[in-house]
């Protein structure tokens, strides 16, 4: 028996290096999200090189991980999916590399550069753009009010009296204080000024009050999208890939409420302290993942925009259901009359001390 | 078993508000999932009285009245709710009308010695109703979670074709998924070989040491024995912050100075951080059985020339069996549930099943977990039922009786 284990622990030693040489760790959000990146970059790149990529769905905290890992020098990720505000973090607390986008990243088919590709999308030196994403809300078609409108949006969330019912929101400032000002009759263009002061801060938390009692709130996407599969809430916020998913996939009586939908952006940063090894992989990877074709084929499973300006005409139809995905995109114009861009800049330097006040204001 | 004492007819003061309060309770739950509590207490108190007065002084035929009340209960849920409302109205329908003529014949007091003063009585049975909630408390949890992994849908929600008991609501597709899918079969494997080399180790040293601390010789050994078992005092999330930092730097002295690989350097790292988890368990199973432990047995068999180690393996190890075993069985459950450490001090690659499921919680409530579930709660069962069964037969073996 004994000398059976040893033996055993001793051809484990021997036989795992070489099994597990080709081996890359992509963090990223789970779900159908994960998903998409599994069927549009992860297996066509194992297909290509063998490499074998083992997802980790723990882009939730991701800053706090890669700052334990920093501390403890024990870096186990190779790419990291994060929301721009959280790549802009990353990026000044020197948590990821800077890249040169065009020498890092494939030009597109007609030759453009991909800075110029991406354009704007490149809101830092880490980030490597990927989607565009908005969060906006979605609502049970069953539970709306005889005689009603459907909601067609944010500040429907704030109006109780037409629309009764639990909402959704996710547990943090970002989006749920701007939908606040908005939805109170501040103006676009004033809204992160507003929140740069007191008054507005306390504005926004006065409307959040009005819904406070019938919200219930969520820290990921899937639970909100399990409180609208049960019809606990009438109404909630979240991705819109995920309410795609949900209502287009798995046939649920949810109806999407685009207005003053938030556009974000998704995309990777390369952590740093690698070894040059492994950041060689991590590049040729990236290389792989972020050309204008694999971009749109990403669409092909999930409604979220692909980053780069050439992808776009090459985004056609879902991948098993054969439905054109152009309607489903938050970018589509016909979906919303209004919408905003999340200010990643105002909210990289804000997150911390807003999210402190947001939490006191949740326990109160 | 026979009648002990001589039954007779109850009065109706008893017997009417005794049903109607069954009635009563069960209605309450029907009428809270219908929107209306205190309605439903109401229909159904009314309903069981009526019933039971039905029984007694029109009917006054016990087989007929339990095929007329089953049907009528069952009819009603059909109408109601459907397939699954039925047979729960079925079973209630045979319950309340057993029930009647349980308390009208007095037939409650068949059983019991015929000293019992009421009150005893009634604590006799209120005592294993008690005992029934318990138990029904504690089981739900784990109940609910398997029709639920049946699910069509992609949600933790019992759908109306569920409910209805409609085939079409049903499927082994998360089944399929659990099998099929990439991840959850990595995470499975990592379980798999996590948790038995971490038991084998947490078997081998809590032994070790639960013997050493035995000896009265030892100096210090309280506060050894407390050190020992810390790991299961100390809150899990700080013992798993100091191992993140510790073998990090183990990680690094393998793989730099000793040039093992990564991923095998992992596991190393899981499996010890594992195994001192599940030490404590075993010292404590094990510190347990040496008590009953006759020392004198050691010093026969010294007498008798041999040494310590054969003595240790055929002499001590064998009486001490069960304690080793149910302490290894709990090292193996604490490493095979373990999420917070090996979240902490494993990297993807080492991905658990726990740490798998965690993640599909949060990121993507899919029914699939509730499929694992259902299978680990299986697995469980089997395992315990295994091991009881051979600590039988070994008993039986050596001649013992089972306790």
């Amino acid at each position: 028996m004994k000398t059976k284990l040893t033996a055993l622990a001793v051809t484990t030693a021997l036989v795992a290096p070489a099994a597990m040489a080709q081996e890359m760790t992509i963090v990223s959000w789970g779900g159908a999200y994960t998903a998409s990146q599994k069927n549009a970059y992860h297996d066509p790149y194992t297909a290509k090189t063998g490499v074998t990529i083992i997802n980790d769905d723990s882009s939730a905290e991701g800053i706090s991980k890669l700052r334990a890992m920093k501390e403890a020098n024990n870096l186990t990720w190779d790419l990291v999916d994060l929301e721009a505000a959280d790549a802009m973090r990353a990026c000044d607390e020197g948590l990821a590399i800077e890249v040169d986008h065009d020498e890092l990243l494939a030009a597109a088919p007609d030759g453009t550069s991909a800075s110029d590709d991406f354009g704007d999308m490149i809101v830092s030196d880490c980030f490597i753009p990927q989607i565009v994403f908005s969060t906006t809300f979605g609502y049970r078609t069953d539970l709306l009010p005889e005689g009603k409108e459907a909601p067609a949006g944010a500040c429907q969330a704030f109006d109780l009296e037409n629309y009764p019912g639990k909402r959704g929101l996710n547990k943090r400032p970002i989006a749920n204080m701007e939908w606040a000002l908005l939805c109170d009759g501040v103006a676009y263009e004033d809204v992160y000024d507003a929140l740069e002061t007191a008054e507005g801060q306390a504005r926004a938390f006065a409307k959040l009050d009005t819904i406070k009692d019938e919200t219930i709130w969520w820290s990921s996407a899937a639970e909100a999208i399990q409180l609208l599969a049960d019809g606990e809430v009438f109404m909630s916020s979240t991705y819109n890939g995920r309410l795609f998913s949900a209502i287009v996939e798995q046939e649920q009586p949810i109806g999407m409420a685009w207005d003053w939908q938030m556009f974000d952006l998704d995309g990777w940063v390369i952590p740093a302290g690698l070894s040059d090894e492994r950041l060689a992989q991590v590049k040729d990877y990236v290389f792989f993942a972020t050309d204008t074709q694999r971009l749109a084929d990403q669409a092909a499973y999930i409604s979220y925009g692909p980053a780069r300006a050439s992808s776009a005409p090459l985004v056609g139809k879902h991948a098993t259901l054969g439905i054109d995905m152009g309607p489903h995109m938050p970018t589509d114009p016909n979906n919303a009359e209004n919408t905003f861009v999340n200010n990643y800049e105002w909210w990289a330097d804000n997150r911390d001390d807003l999210d402190a006040k947001f939490q006191a204001w949740l326990a109160k | 078993m026979a009648a002990l004492t001589p039954i007779s007819r109850k009065p109706m003061s008893l017997v009417l508000p005794t049903v109607a309060a069954a009635g009563g309770f069960f209605g309450l739950f029907i009428g809270t999932s219908n929107g209306s509590g205190i309605l439903g207490v109401l229909i159904g108190a009314l309903m069981a009285v009526i019933g039971a007065a039905l029984y007694i002084f029109v009917l006054k035929n016990e087989k007929l009245g339990k095929w007329l009340t089953i049907a009528l209960y069952g009819a009603l849920g059909f109408l109601f709710g459907g397939l699954a409302a039925a047979i729960v109205g079925l079973l209630y329908g045979w319950f309340i009308q057993w029930f009647s003529y349980w308390l009208y014949e007095g037939r409650y007091r068949a059983r019991l010695l015929p000293y019992l003063t009421p009150g005893q009585v009634l604590w006799h049975y209120a005592f294993r109703v008690i005992c029934g909630a318990i138990f029904t408390f504690l089981i739900t949890p784990i109940l609910v979670v398997m029709p639920l992994s049946f699910n069509e849908q992609d949600f933790f929600t019992f759908t109306p074709e569920m409910l209805r008991l409609d085939p079409a609501g049903y499927s082994l597709k998360h089944y399929q998924d659990f099998f099929t899918n990439n991840e959850w079969q990595r995470s499975f494997k990592n379980s798999l070989i996590i948790a038995p080399i971490a038991t084998i180790i947490s078997v081998s040293l809590g032994t070790l040491a639960a013997i050493g601390l035995s000896q009265s010789h030892v100096p210090g050994r309280r506060a050894i024995m407390a050190i020992m078992i810390s790991p299961m005092i100390v809150p899990l999330i700080i013992s798993a912050t100091g191992m993140f930092f510790f073998y990090s730097d183990i990680g690094h002295w393998l793989e730099g100075t000793l040039g093992m690989n990564k991923t095998f350097v992992g596991y190393v790292k899981v499996v010890l951080a594992h195994a001192v988890l599940g030490i404590p368990f075993v010292i404590i199973t094990v510190t347990a059985t040496l008590v009953g432990f006759d020392r004198s047995l050691t010093r026969a068999a010294a007498n008798m020339g041999a040494n310590p180690v054969t003595t240790f393996f055929r002499v001590q190890m064998p009486l001490i069996l069960p304690g080793v075993i149910s302490g290894g069985l709990f090292a193996f459950i604490t490493s095979f549930d373990e999420v917070v450490v090996v979240l902490f001090v494993g990297s993807a690659s080492q991905k658990t099943l726990p740490w798998q499921m965690f993640t599909g919680l949060r990121e993507q409530i899919s029914p699939t977990i509730l499929a694992v579930a259902t299978i680990l709660v299986g697995i469980s069962i089997l395992l315990l039922a295994t091991v009881e069964l051979l600590r039988r037969r070994s008993e039986r073996l050596r001649g013992m009786s089972p306790t």
